[in-house]
Formats: structure tokens, sequence, C-alpha cells
């Protein structure tokens, strides 16, 4: 056991009141199906998943309804047997309160399952074990939903020889309120460290490591007993004290192995991956079962008259899950989420989906509206109390008069948006919504900024080929006009030769332009074989209604242009005496 | 006093020979004033400035040939940051290039399209793909929004449409709260 070995610190962090015994000692039970499902095609952090299925097809439960797009994507699947009556946008637990893209499921109540299909993982090859993990859905559960197939690819040969020596499993629950993951590591911990081996097999981990805050005795007491009947080497149950955000990926990695890992970049590089207690039994059920993730833990809790935890299928709509809670009359919104980075959910007909560990009912006792803003006092308390060692009051300036580049050098994509320096601010300051306006302002910039580039380049590569176009047209047309050039000086050279003995207009004519000066003014030249050529043409076709006319027809004409002439000669009598 | 003469002399031919060296070897490629408006451009590449694109009103603006609020796509922040990059006076969009409005891409309505290829020749960043009598669309993630496609066609088949806010790209809202009742 670990309990002897030394535990590093996160610098930080506070300590609200944890409102765990609410729904602790609550048993995990399966909440009632309802009518529709609403399964949003995106519910990992990467891109969202292409739509398989068609409105009116039957799915069963466990079918894959989104297929994962390219590599940083993760795959969706029907919770439970129904038919397919809406794809489309839905409305999605987002603070936006926008809609994505869903297909929504009505349920037929058989609960069927589709075909499952265990892995053999022992013998495998890993890429197909990832790939398994990727087509079965599996994100993160503790609430960034990164797809876990990408963490579980060790780095190249150099870095820790193509492993990651040590894996950490996150059971710390730091979040007040929310007891999802406790329930988890009492009742089926077996699962959870069966997940455990199967990614440390992946990733060739040496040891793992489950670090659970010390107020969870029953969870740390499960989890040891669990891995004592495994028998796992190198694997231990680790008490970390409690203090939030004692869970955050960061911040538990550093309390357990000492290693800090910057922004931007993944732990493979360090020798270290840390998973959510969810993630680990969903690979378990996944790889072992067959069963892809189609539902998840959630607390009910707040002001509610009972709390629980329930084991949800993803999709199920908020509102009908809020009933078993029996929330009380003095309900005033819904967290989705904890107190401390959770949302308040906009709407309540939107899904619970694979990032949904919490809903909170608020009531204005237990969430009082908050006070109104004070000016920054520069006390630096928020300096103090933040875990990623940030300068939270400098950062509040920045994004407050929308600096961001001076918020970007000092680091604010290395804020974890805890909110530990808006919970100690003594002027009541929410710097957490500063740096959330200043940090989606930046990621939008930079999404404009890249646009613009790729449109900068696509206009460049136009004007470079239109350019390019005219070149070429150009160079034809050089090309053929020096053909015609060649051809005529052979033709002029041979007329030259036959000259003497030609006779009519149209050699002479084409002859003498030629001959005059034949290189000195091709264009001359040109048109004037282009004139001789036209004389000839009249010359050689006589027109062939004169010829061979009757006496009688010769008559008529004559009889005609005598006529003419008469008119002629009295036009021209008349028009002198107009003159006078 | 020939001294004096020499040392100044050889004085002049080291920094000659130094300034010389570092021209060359620290030659500054292209006008970096113009890249440097040329990046906050928006790229649209509409010509609304009275220029055939951005490059081109970028390059008039370092010349000091054209003011600063000729760009509507680029609107007030737009003329913000080249008032800022440039020291010049901030100045109102001119009305008379357009105004400001909201992104917008285009849009085939593909009931309608003859395949004429007019718009194909008139984009700017060839977001348009099609054929000689064979039905266009728009390749929705690389339109600018010119609306220089709008125009040329034969039976007004081109719309422009508002781009929508989804959950990949909404922003947090500048945090405002209301002044305290007493």
């Amino acid at each position: 056991m670990k309990s002897l070995a030394q535990l590093f610190s996160f610098k930080g962090g506070v300590k609200p009141a944890s409102h765990k015994v609410e729904s602790a000692d609550c048993p995990i039970r399966p909440a009632p199906m309802p009518a529709r499902l609403i399964v949003p095609l995106r519910q990992s952090a990467g891109h969202t998943a292409q739509c398989l299925v068609e409105v009116g097809q039957k799915v069963q439960k466990g079918q894959m309804i989104g297929a994962a797009e390219g590599v940083f994507s993760s795959a969706t699947h029907a919770p439970t047997s129904g038919t397919v009556v809406a794809v489309g946008p839905e409305a999605v637990p987002h603070p936006s309160g926008l809609a994505a893209p869903c297909v929504v499921i009505e349920t037929d109540g058989e609960d069927r399952w589709g075909e499952r299909t265990p892995l053999d993982w022992r013998g495998g090859d890993p890429e197909v074990l990832r790939g398994f993990i990727r087509d079965a859905g599996i994100v993160g559960l503790g609430g960034a939903t990164f797809p876990s197939h990408i963490k579980l690819k060790p780095g190249a040969a150099g870095e820790f020889g193509g492993r990651i020596p040590t894996l950490v499993i996150n059971g710390a629950e730091c979040e007040p309120w929310i007891t999802c993951d406790d329930r988890l590591m009492r009742e089926r911990a077996e699962g959870i460290l069966r997940g455990a081996a199967i990614m440390r097999h992946l990733v060739g981990a040496e040891k793992i490591i489950v670090g659970i805050e010390d107020n969870k005795p029953q969870a740390v007491a499960a989890m040891r007993a669990a891995a004592a009947a495994l028998g796992e080497a190198q694997l231990d149950v680790v008490a970390v004290p409690t203090r939030y955000p004692a869970g955050g990926e960061k911040q538990l990695i550093r309390v357990l192995t000492g290693i800090e890992i910057p922004y931007g970049k993944l732990g493979t590089q360090f020798g270290v991956q840390c998973f959510n207690v969810g993630t680990a039994y969903a690979i378990h059920r996944a790889v072992e079962h067959g069963e892809p993730l189609i539902s998840r833990l959630l607390t009910l809790t707040g002001n509610v008259a009972r709390p629980g935890n329930y084991e949800v299928l993803i999709g199920t709509p908020i509102e009908t899950l809020l009933p078993l809670a029996e929330p009380r009359a003095d309900t005033n919104g819904y967290l989705m989420g904890g107190p401390m980075m959770g949302f308040t959910l906009p709407r309540l007909d939107v899904p619970v989906v694979k990032s949904s560990n919490c809903v909170i009912a608020a009531s204005p006792a237990l969430f009082p509206q908050a006070p109104p803003e004070m000016p920054c006092i520069r006390c630096g308390a928020c300096a103090r109390a933040c875990p990623a060692e940030l300068q939270p009051f400098e950062l509040y300036w920045h994004s407050r008069a929308k600096n961001f580049g001076k918020a970007q050098e000092y680091h604010i994509f290395d804020c974890i948006e805890c909110g530990c320096c808006s919970y100690v601010c003594p002027s009541r300051i929410r710097l957490v919504d500063y740096f959330r306006f200043a940090k989606s302002s930046i990621r939008a910039r930079e999404r404009e900024k890249s646009a613009a580039d790729l449109a900068r380049e696509r206009y460049e590569f136009r004007l470079a080929r239109d350019e390019r176009e005219k070149q070429e047209k150009a160079a034809k047309l050089a090309a053929k006009a020096a053909e015609t050039k060649a051809k005529l000086a052979a033709q002029a050279a041979a007329t030259t030769a036959a000259a003497d003995d030609a006779s009519g207009e149209a050699q002479k004519l084409g002859a003498g332009g030629t001959a005059s000066e034949p290189a000195d003014d091709p264009k001359k030249a040109l048109i004037a074989a282009a004139m001789a050529r036209a004389q000839a043409q009249k010359a050689a076709s006589h027109p062939e209604n004169t010829e061979a006319l009757n006496p009688e027809v010769q008559a008529e004409i004559q009889d005609i242009e005598a006529r003419r002439a008469k008119l002629r000669e009295t036009a021209k009598a008349a028009q002198p005496q107009d003159n006078n | 006093m020939l001294e004096a003469v020499l040392v100044m002399a050889l004085g002049a031919v080291v920094l000659g020979a130094a300034l010389g060296y570092a021209a060359v070897r620290f030659k500054v490629e292209g006008d970096p004033l113009v890249e440097k408006i040329d990046a906050i451009l928006p790229q649209t590449q509409c010509g609304q400035c009275g220029y055939p694109g951005c490059k081109p009103y970028a390059q008039a603006v370092a010349k000091g040939e054209a003011e600063i609020n000729c760009c509507p796509p680029g609107g007030e922040e737009g003329i913000r940051k080249l008032a800022d990059l440039l020291g010049r006076e901030f100045k109102p969009l001119s009305a008379e290039h357009g105004i400001e409005k909201p992104k917008s891409i285009a849009f085939i309505d593909e009931q309608n399209c003859i395949g004429c290829t007019l718009c194909i020749q008139a984009c700017p960043v060839d977001a348009i793909v099609g054929a000689a009598k064979q039905m266009h669309t728009i390749i929705a993630t690389d339109c600018t929004g010119c609306e220089l496609c709008v125009a040329p066609c034969p039976v007004d088949c081109i719309a422009m449409v508002p781009v929508q806010e989804t959950v990949e790209t909404w922003t947090w809202k500048y945090p405002v709260f209301g002044i305290a009742a007493k």
C-alpha cells in the first residue's frame, strides 16, 4: 500500500462546504425509461460524430448511431431499442441554450440489446483495442469528455520506452454535492479496477495509483478490498487530502506523482495519464462485456426531498428525471455539474449527456443571489487560492479591459476555471466569468484569423492561376503566329520561284506583297496573303446565273439596262433645274 | 594631422562596410507595413473599398492613398485597429463604401441554378464548385461572404444567409451586472 509513500501538494485551493452527506448514502438506482431519448451526436470534446441512422429506422440497444469522425472524435450509440423519430438540431445542455445535431429515439420499452461482442484485450493489437474504445464511445466522464483512446496512446519509443509508466485513476470527486463517483467506487470497485487493468495493458503502465479524497473512507475501503481481491501488482489506492480542486486532472497528478503538466501538453509526454473512475468502469463494460457507453451515473441533489444517485441512459431529458428527486417548492433553477464549475441550465428539456454528472436544484437559501461586484482591492487572495499558480487579478484586469494579448501573456489558458478565485474574492468579483469571456473571445478571434488566412491563401492562389492562364494563352497564340509565319515564308519562297510563268492578278498581288518585305512586317504579309487568297477565290469563281442565257432573257436584260440608263439621264437633267 | 584623417577615414570605411553588410544581411523582403495592414483586413476580397482585393487596399493605405475607413466587413473594430497601427485618427465607416453587416455566406438555390458558371468566375476565393450546365454549390467553409457572386447570377438563385451561432462557435458574453438597488 502506498499509505506511507510521500504525497505532494498543489498550491492554493479552497475548502467549500462539501454537501456530500445529502446523497452519499443513496445507492445507485436505475432511472425509469423515458418515452423519448435525445442523443446528441457530439458528445466528446472532439468533432461531431457522423450520423448513421435515418428517421423511421429501428435501432437496437447499443447500436452505433454516430460514427467517430476522424481521430479526434468518438462514437455515439442508441441507449435503448426503439425507433428514430428525428435527426436534427435539438437543445443540448450548454450554457448557451443553443441547439446541436441530435438523434431522437422513441423508446419501445423492450430494451433489446443488439449484438454485444467483447474483445479479447490481452493478446490483441493495441491499435485495435484503441479503435474499439473509440467505437464504444468512451470519453472522459469526469466532465471534459476528452476522447479516451487519444489519451491511451503512448508516445514515441523515445519517450519512456513507448509506454506511459504511471496511470492515475481519479476518484477524488472534489466538487461539493456530487456523489456519483463515490457510489460507483463503493458499489462497482472491481469493475473500475478491471478497466484500469485494461488501460495498464494498453499503455504498458508499471503502476496504477487511485486517488480518492479522504472524505470518502468507505470508497477508499471498497477500492482497497477490490484491489486486494483482484491481486493486481503495483496498484495503490491513496487517500488524498480533501481540498478543492484536488480532483482536477493536473492537481491530482501533481499530488500523487509530483509531475506538473503545462497547458497544451498531454500527460503522455510526461509519462503519466489520468482517467476518471467512471471512464475506467466504462472501458471495463465495453471491452469485457461489449457494452458501449450508453448510460452514466448522475447525482440528483440540492433543494430536493429525495436526493439520489441514478444510472441514467444518455439522452434522457432532465425534466423527466426531476420528479424522482421531488424538488421543493422554492426551487428557482437547476445547475448542471457542481456549484463551482457547473452552469445554470437555460432550459430543462435538454438531455443527459456523457459529461453530466450532477443536477442540483437551486434555491435562494442554498445559492443566494450573488451580491453586487465591488472594485478589486488588490488583496491578492485570488492569487493565493489559484491552484494553477496564476495571478487572477492581473487576468481579471486584462480580460475586463478586453486586452486579450496581455491576458494570454499572463497564461489565461492555464486557467482551469475551477472558481477558487471567485470563491475567495472579498469584493465578490466573479472572476471566472471574465476568464470564460476572454478565453472564448480569444478562441473566436483565432477562428476568424485562420479563416482570413485561408481566404488570403485561396485568393492569392487564384490570382496566380489567372496570371498563369493568361501567360499560357499568350504563349499559345505566339506559337500559332510563329507557325503561320513559317508556313507563309515557305509559301512565299515557292511563289517567288514560280512567279515568272504565273499569270493573273491574284498571284501577282500575293507575290508582290510577300516579296517586297517578307520578314520586316509579318502583319502586313499576313494581310497581303489573306487578300491574295480572297482575290484568287474571286477570280476562280464566276457568277453562274449569267452564264449560258437564252437570247430572250438577254434581250430582257438589255431592255432593263436601257431603261435604267434613260432614268439616269432624266435624273441628271433634273438636278441642274433643282439647283437653279 | 594625417593620423587623425587616417583614423577618421578608417572609421568611415569600417562603419560603411558594417552598414553595407547589415543592409544585405538583414534585408527586409517586401513592405512590412503592407503585411501588417493586410493582417488586420478581413480578407473578404469583396472590393467594396474600391480596390480589387484586400492586399491592394492594404498597399493603398500604406502609401497614404486610401482612407482607413473604407472596409465594411472589417467594421469599426477593424478601423480602430488600423488607426492604432498607423497612428491615424479614428473615423466612422465611410457610408459610400457600404455598411457593416452580420457575417453571412452565400447559398445557391439548387432548384433554380442553371449551371452558367458566372458565379464561379466571380468568386475571388474559388469557393464555388460546379461546371457548365452542372449544378453549382458553395463550399461553406471557404466562402468569405463577399457577395460578388450575387450580382452576376442571371436567375437570382444566390442568397446571402447570415451565419448562425452554434454550440462550437458560441462565446461567453462580457459580464454585465446591474447597478445594485439600495
